[in-house]
């Protein structure tokens, strides 16, 4: 089982928010801090939509090949000397992390941001079997402080404002000054960043996930912008990266270019401010770690190879990977495979008309936003988040920002045909759909009852140009007026007034 | 305009025989802009024909019933494919045919071909009036500012931006101002409107919020749902602004009162009881 869902009583939580004042207030910050930035930093690079083009056949490739690279990268970890464990499911995947926990007696395992970990509900499984776990990331810290879900899927406490955080950090932090000031940004960092300092050198287990694994390495990229990861994945002695199947990508010269997407389509950066690449555990040197100087002028080569006499400096002991599946492969050879080559930049969602009404929570389940109306039925079903694909204006807009140019609107739209298909959607959106094509598929009569319709509209709205209530149109009429028809059908007129042509 | 463009392809120096495809919710609730539609396109060098019509089938298509769809494509393809063109005054509904039709039968022998065919020949009315037919002016006056909004699937589908901008140009006393997100969805999405009406709610008050923030006196699109959805919620908001398809100002018919409003004649004249002169 994975994270609990409420993706079935959408209305319910988008109702919920949408009503709350601080919330909306909150949610504007989407708007303001990522469609402009985004939009300069594309124009500013002249190849961005030839990248898009490049990015969508590198992981069209590697998603029909799929199992091969699999096979390849799990080869390269295992040569490097770390371990590949894959998962069928979120229960696997949280049983292989607690038996790695177990296996070294760890009593904190430290977390950089991973959306994974939140889809296989990783923190309460490890919680629950004693090990602690401290996400880094500061939203994702935050929001572990409150026992909240990411509602954003590159800014998880984007719905929250700073009051709210302070209010929060003088909740639990009660070993500081209770007369500290917290009303600056940059306060609250510097609180975070010296209380995260002392969980980073205590974990015994870091755990992150991945942005990409690269086959022809087996090495796992993380993009962030704290250094957080960097600080959870090489200070403890096991480094465990949980991905799922998508991430991967065949070669360090194509991950190049999907990195040049990933920023600029995310916040607006040329790049994030640290990509770190993991290729296994720390390298033993084959002699003592004694460190000699080396001359300025020797050459590479013997620079490389004094290296691996020497050994890595730093690094895990340990060093594994979990490849999560999780419903990810059914989706492939389908008509939602393009879904799998999403790279998680958030660009559908901070330019959704919808997410900046209801944020993310509202959603029900991890993955807000359009590219979890698509991926959301795919994971854990239509039945249960079948208001997803179906609460949307087609706008398009998603699709126009994806980098990987995703047809988002297009895939909710084949979500809506399985959910019409098996009769998932409401009665009388069924039957006022039937009677509506049975006169559509009849051009006379339907020529008839509409001038029979429109008079009788005009008339009832004679001498106003509006209905404030109209039966049958009460969804409409609603929040917003329906306007008097002007009486007469345009094909009745046309042929009155121009005969047939 | 440049001449070859007037001609009809399958006839060098006729007119370009243009069947209009007024859309459903023109059809039943503002024929004006059918009229408007056929005006422009006349003066533009076309014969204009209006064969039977009912509706492209995009609610059927974006509520998941596929063979609606299909049946009502099939319809269209058969009542439209004998003409040069086929114009449709809505980016959502000629989206509709040139990008979805032919989708709705990729892989079909005997279909796709046709499908393929009339999506080729169709197009949305400024676009077509722009950059088929070369126009890059009207002859129309309209007193006062406006404000356009770029419906969503004219301007991602279709990429229709500037082209209703070049035409609003040239009208006579016009003046053209931008509203803040002029290119943000208004809310309307078909069904959405009332299967989420609560959230359609909120995007378009936002809407009406940034159109009547930009002082214009009357809002332009070019998709009659959009215009619906907006006007419905300004008069809601008590909102003195005019709401209009681009197609009746472009064609200096604005005779006809703006979307949900009546003229005082008009109004006096329909609730005179009957039998009785005014």
């Amino acid at each position: 089982m994975s994270a609990q869902s409420t993706a079935h009583s959408f209305k319910a939580n988008a109702t919920g928010a949408m009503a709350d004042a601080q919330l909306t207030g909150n949610l504007k910050a989407v708007r303001q801090n990522f469609i402009d930035k985004r939009a300069k930093a594309a124009s500013e690079l002249p190849e961005f939509e030839a990248l898009r083009e490049n990015a969508k056949e590198i992981k069209n490739h590697t998603l029909a090949h799929l199992d091969l690279y699999l096979e390849k990268y799990e080869a390269k970890v295992t040569a490097s000397g770390g371990y590949v464990h894959f998962a069928a499911d979120a229960e696997e995947a949280r049983q292989i992390t607690l038996d790695i926990c177990r296996k070294v007696g760890a009593k904190t395992v430290t977390k950089g941001k991973s959306m994974i970990t939140e889809e296989v509900g990783l923190n309460a499984f490890l919680e629950a079997n004693g090990v602690t776990p401290v996400e880094t990331d500061l939203g994702e810290y935050i929001i572990q402080l409150r026992g909240e879900a990411p509602s954003h899927i590159i800014a998880p406490a984007v719905h929250l404002n700073k009051e709210q955080i302070e209010s929060d950090f003088r909740r639990v932090h009660t070993h500081l000054d209770a007369n500290r000031d917290l009303t600056e940004k940059t306060s609250l960092l510097t609180e975070a960043r010296a209380v995260l300092r002392e969980k980073f050198l205590v974990a015994d287990v870091g755990i992150t996930g991945a942005n990409f694994l690269i086959a022809e390495t087996g090495t796992s990229i993380i993009v962030t912008n704290e250094g957080n990861g960097d600080l959870t994945q090489v200070l403890p002695k096991v480094h465990v990266v949980m991905a799922s199947i998508e991430k991967m990508v065949p070669t360090l010269e194509d991950v190049s270019q999907i990195l040049r997407l990933l920023a600029r389509s995310a916040t607006g950066q040329e790049m994030s401010v640290y990509t770190t690449l993991s290729t296994g555990p720390r390298r033993k040197g084959a002699f003592s770690s004694e460190v000699d100087a080396g001359s300025r002028e020797e050459n590479a080569t013997k620079k490389e190879a004094r290296a691996q006499a020497r050994g890595d400096v730093d690094g895990p002991e340990e060093y594994h990977v979990i490849i999560l599946d999780n419903g990810r492969s059914a989706m492939l050879g389908g008509e939602f495979q393009d879904m799998l080559r999403c790279i998680r930049c958030a660009a559908c969602m901070n330019h959704c008309p919808v997410y900046h009404q209801i944020g993310g929570h509202a959603y029900g389940w991890i993955y807000p936003g359009p590219m979890g109306s698509v991926l959301t039925p795919s994971l854990i079903g239509v039945d249960e988040a079948g208001h997803l694909p179906n609460a949307s204006t087609f706008c398009g807009r998603c699709e126009s920002v994806c980098p990987m140019k995703i047809p988002l609107p297009k895939m909710m739209r084949h979500w809506r045909e399985r959910e019409f298909e098996r009769n998932l959607n409401p009665a009388i959106a069924r039957y006022g759909l039937g009677l509506w094509a049975f006169f559509a598929r009849r051009p006379k009569l339907y020529a008839l009852s509409t001038r029979i319709a429109m008079k009788a509209m005009r008339l009832l709205g004679r001498g106003k140009g509006r209905f404030t209530w109209l039966l049958g149109a009460s969804a409409w009429t609603k929040y917003r007026d329906f306007a008097v028809p002007e009486g007469e059908t345009f094909q009745a007129k046309w042929k009155r007034e121009r005969g047939v042509k | 305009m440049p001449v070859e463009s007037l001609a009809s392809p399958d006839q060098p120096g006729a007119a370009p025989r243009v069947a209009l495809f007024a859309t459903c919710l023109v059809d039943a609730m503002r024929p004006t802009v059918g009229f408007a539609a056929a005006k422009l396109l006349e003066d533009a060098g076309c014969t204009v024909h209006v064969p039977p019509q009912t509706c492209c089938g995009q609610p059927a298509f974006n509520n998941g019933d596929r063979q609606t769809s299909r049946d009502l494509a099939l319809q269209m393809i058969a009542a439209f494919e004998p003409y040069d063109y086929v114009v449709v005054p809505s980016g959502s509904c000629g989206g509709m045919i040139s990008k979805h039709y032919p989708e709705l039968f990729a892989g079909d022998p005997n279909l796709a071909g046709r499908a393929e065919r009339l999506a080729a020949k169709t197009f949305e009315l400024v676009s077509f009036l722009t950059d088929v037919l070369g126009v890059t002016s009207v002859s129309a006056t309209f007193e006062g500012r406006v404000t356009y909004h770029d419906s969503c699937s004219g301007l991602r589908e279709l990429g229709i931006q500037s082209q209703p901008r070049k035409l609003l140009a040239s009208v006579q006393g016009l003046s053209l101002v931008e509203m803040k997100d002029n290119d943000v969805c208004c809310g309307f999405g078909g069904t959405f409107a009332v299967k989420y009406g609560e959230i359609s709610d909120k995007i378009v008050s936002e809407k009406a919020v940034n159109a009547q923030a930009s002082e214009a006196g009357t809002l332009l699109a070019g998709d009659l749902g959009c215009l619906m959805n907006m006007a419905g919620k300004l008069s809601r908001k008590g909102s003195a602004m005019d709401v209009r398809h681009v197609a009746e100002v472009l064609a200096g018919m604005t005779a006809t009162p703006p979307i949900g409003k009546v003229t005082p004649d008009a109004a006096a004249k329909e609730t005179t009881p009957r039998g009785t002169t005014p």
